[in-house]
């Protein structure tokens, strides 16, 4: 008889439990039941002008509301057949940096690491290994500085608009950022260094990886839906691949591909499907201490997570550098009755927005696919993958390996609704 | 000091996880706050948990579930200070939209199966279901005035915290009035100061994150905006947003909205 509840899952974005449930040492039924609240955001979006969509998207999530605004502004930018200007292209690249920085380092050296290290939070941590924590700090604060300077602010920034941004950031006070920027270069790469000592647990998965790719820079705001499996579609034919439906126990809805297979998207799928198109230090880092692709196992997304960290530092100091305000900094929209689709890479993985807007630029109808919803099925088959070899280990043991298989998917539970507590249970 | 550390339990209830955040992004105090406190309860930071009573509770969201009105009653039940920490917690925040609406009908444009969902027909702030006895508004909050509320708390005396609009941190960042300058429609004028009016600085109008200030006139506010409008029904919208359900900006909107109309 083996019992294991955990009344919450902690260092996650959201609320939700897990449920294993055993027979004979074996996982029968395994559940992650999201009781983050439903939210009803597509519902808050009808009848709104397509302006509001990108301050109201943002809201669903705080850790990664650029991502929210970015999908949000190509669907409708491509619902009104406009395209942006180069300069806009930079400037949104720029601002994603910042916001892959703040959010990779929250999660490497915040969320996951304690796990790692035998801790129950970051603050513990810390009691042992100030500097790495006040390096870890300062790495998040780079990004959020970032953040602030094109939007005004880290959490829900107000500068993103359909067409562009309100105005330019003032170039002084980007420029300014180099000399962290170029710290925080080193400092990832030593990140690097530190997460390929850290002791991950065994498990190896054959995935189905789903990231958008493009030929010419790290797959992030345009490109491709590629797999693994060789499935390359269009952003705009994204739901003739994957589709969304709701299940029973959970207030997320649950993704699969056509072939009716699971899929992962994330960091580990973005670096395996994308390591060609690394920026040239973060390529290195590869080379230089011998990672392999693909990487397989789900704990050591922490891994990916730490080259894109240095991927994204390395291409935001490059984008600072060019960082050079010219022509409007938004397009003056007009307005027609479209649909139009968008998919960004959050930090957790692919997002995909679709919006029927009319005439007078009044949204009719909104979908929105966020990168959880993607991964819940694909982390219940990894936690059936898992649960025999934990089964025989001590209770404590074995909540701790699953909890942390889950937290390390980046889980973003508030996104999803629209996630844990650990519960293994013999039946 | 040898009095022992004040405990201070963090909760999230329907919200985006910002407003916690904005607590991990205090990079600089962070460590700082952790001596001065003793976190008992942050699950978005640690799994260690201390039972409670608990000196300080900090509570993200709004309530918008059966189970969250009981988890709110035992919070409540096991802290000396309930501290509302962001808009969701002090009017509903976003949430809140489906209070002008039809639930049901927004479970039903979202969800494939709405029977399997437990919700309440309106998503309402904390101070509606127990005592809330410090309210700090914003979406997503200060960073400075969590800081400042802590501190307060810690030191037995008042948060220090902005009693005007926004138009007052306009003029003090030296920022050309977008209303009257550009026509931009803003309610600025009828917002509570906290943000440091990042949006008319980057020349868009205010859209009231922060909550209602005091002495408001909403009548006149209406008016001006009315006259302003860039698409049909802009107004009621730039109220009904992310503070729509504070009882001032309501009052704006039904105001205005002639009784066959409705903003959402």
């Amino acid at each position: 008889m083996k019992n294991i509840k955990v009344p919450a899952l902690a260092r996650v974005e959201g609320e939700g439990g897990l449920y294993i449930g055993l027979k004979n040492g074996k996982a029968v039924e395994i559940r992650l039941d999201i009781y983050e609240p439903p939210r009803f955001f597509e519902g808050f979006l009808k009848d709104r002008y397509l302006q509001e969509v990108p301050d109201i998207t943002a809201r669903i999530c705080g850790i990664c509301p650029v991502a929210y605004q970015m999908s949000a502004v190509y669907a409708l930018e491509n619902a009104l057949g406009v395209k942006i200007s180069p300069q806009v292209r930079a400037l949104r690249r720029l601002m994603y940096c910042g916001e892959y920085i703040e959010s990779h380092a929250l999660h490497i050296y915040m969320l996951q690491a304690p796990d790692l290290l035998g801790k129950e939070s970051v603050l513990e941590v810390a009691a042992e290994a100030p500097d790495v924590v006040k390096t870890a700090l300062r790495l998040k604060k780079i990004g959020n500085e970032l953040l602030k300077a094109i939007g005004g602010r880290s959490v829900h920034p107000v500068n993103v608009c359909v067409g562009g941004f309100y105005s330019w950031p003032d170039a002084r006070v980007i420029k300014a950022l180099l000399p962290d920027m170029e710290w925080g270069l080193n400092a990832a790469i030593d990140t690097v260094k530190l997460a390929l000592t850290l002791p991950y647990p065994d498990l190896e998965i054959d995935y189905e990886f789903v990231a958008l790719h493009h030929p010419d820079e790290y797959g992030v705001i345009e490109g491709d839906v590629l797999s693994s499996n060789g499935r390359k579609l269009s952003i705009s034919e994204y739901e003739n691949g994957y589709i969304e439906e709701h299940v029973r126990h959970s207030n997320a809805l649950h993704s699969r591909t056509v072939d009716n297979n699971t899929y992962l998207v994330g960091p580990l799928a973005r670096l395996n499907l994308n390591h060609e198109q690394l920026m040239p230090r973060a390529k290195k880092a590869l080379q230089e201490f011998g990672i392999r692709l693909p990487i397989k196992n789900p704990y050591k997304s922490l891994i990916a997570r730490s080259i894109e960290l240095v991927n994204f530092y390395e291409e935001a100091i490059r984008l600072i550098k060019e960082y050079k305000p010219g022509g409007p900094a938004h397009l003056d929209l007009k307005l027609i009755a479209g649909e139009g689709s968008g998919a960004t890479e959050a930090p957790r993985g692919l997002l995909y927005h679709r919006y029927k807007i009319d005439a007078r630029g009044m949204v009719q109808f909104a979908k929105i696919t966020p990168p959880t919803a993607q991964n819940l099925p694909r982390i219940e088959a990894d936690l059936f993958k898992l649960t025999p070899k934990i089964v025989s280990l001590p209770e404590a043991e074995a909540t701790l390996i699953a909890e942390h298989l889950v937290r390390s998917y980046d889980p973003c539970i508030s996104c999803a609704t629209h996630f844990l507590k650990l519960k293994i249970a013999e039946k | 000091m040898t009095t022992k550390k004040p405990t201070v339990a963090v909760y999230k209830f329907s919200s985006c996880d910002g407003c916690q955040l904005s607590i991990l992004n205090m990079e600089d105090d962070l460590l700082d706050l952790a001596d001065a406190i003793d976190i008992a309860y942050f699950l978005e930071a640690t799994r260690a948990q201390k039972p409670g009573p608990y000196d300080i509770a900090i509570v993200e969201g709004s309530i918008t579930t059966p189970h969250e009105i009981e988890r709110i009653k035992e919070v409540r039940a096991t802290a000396k200070t309930v501290v509302a920490l962001g808009t969701c917690a002090t009017a509903g925040g976003i949430q809140a939209l489906r209070n002008f609406a039809n639930a049901e009908e927004f479970a039903r444009v979202v969800y494939g199966h709405p029977e399997y969902l437990h919700y309440l027909e309106t998503a309402t702030p904390l101070s509606e279901h127990i005592p809330v006895d410090l309210e700090l508004w914003g979406c997503p909050v200060n960073k400075a005035q969590v800081i400042e509320v802590i501190v307060a708390l810690l030191n037995n005396r008042l948060p220090n915290l902005p009693p005007y609009s926004v138009c007052l941190e306009c003029k003090r960042r030296g920022t050309i009035c977008v209303l009257v300058d550009k026509g931009i429609p803003c309610i600025g004028p009828a917002t509570q100061a906290g943000c440091g009016a990042i949006c008319p600085t980057i020349g868009r109008g205010c859209y009231g994150c922060f909550g209602p200030a005091r002495d408001v006139n909403p009548g006149a506010m209406a008016t001006m905006l009315r006259q302003l409008e860039r698409y049909p029904g802009e107004t009621a919208r730039l109220f009904r947003g992310i503070s729509g359900y504070a009882p001032t900006f309501r009052t704006i909107v039904d105001d205005i909205l002639p009784a066959n109309e409705e903003a959402q």
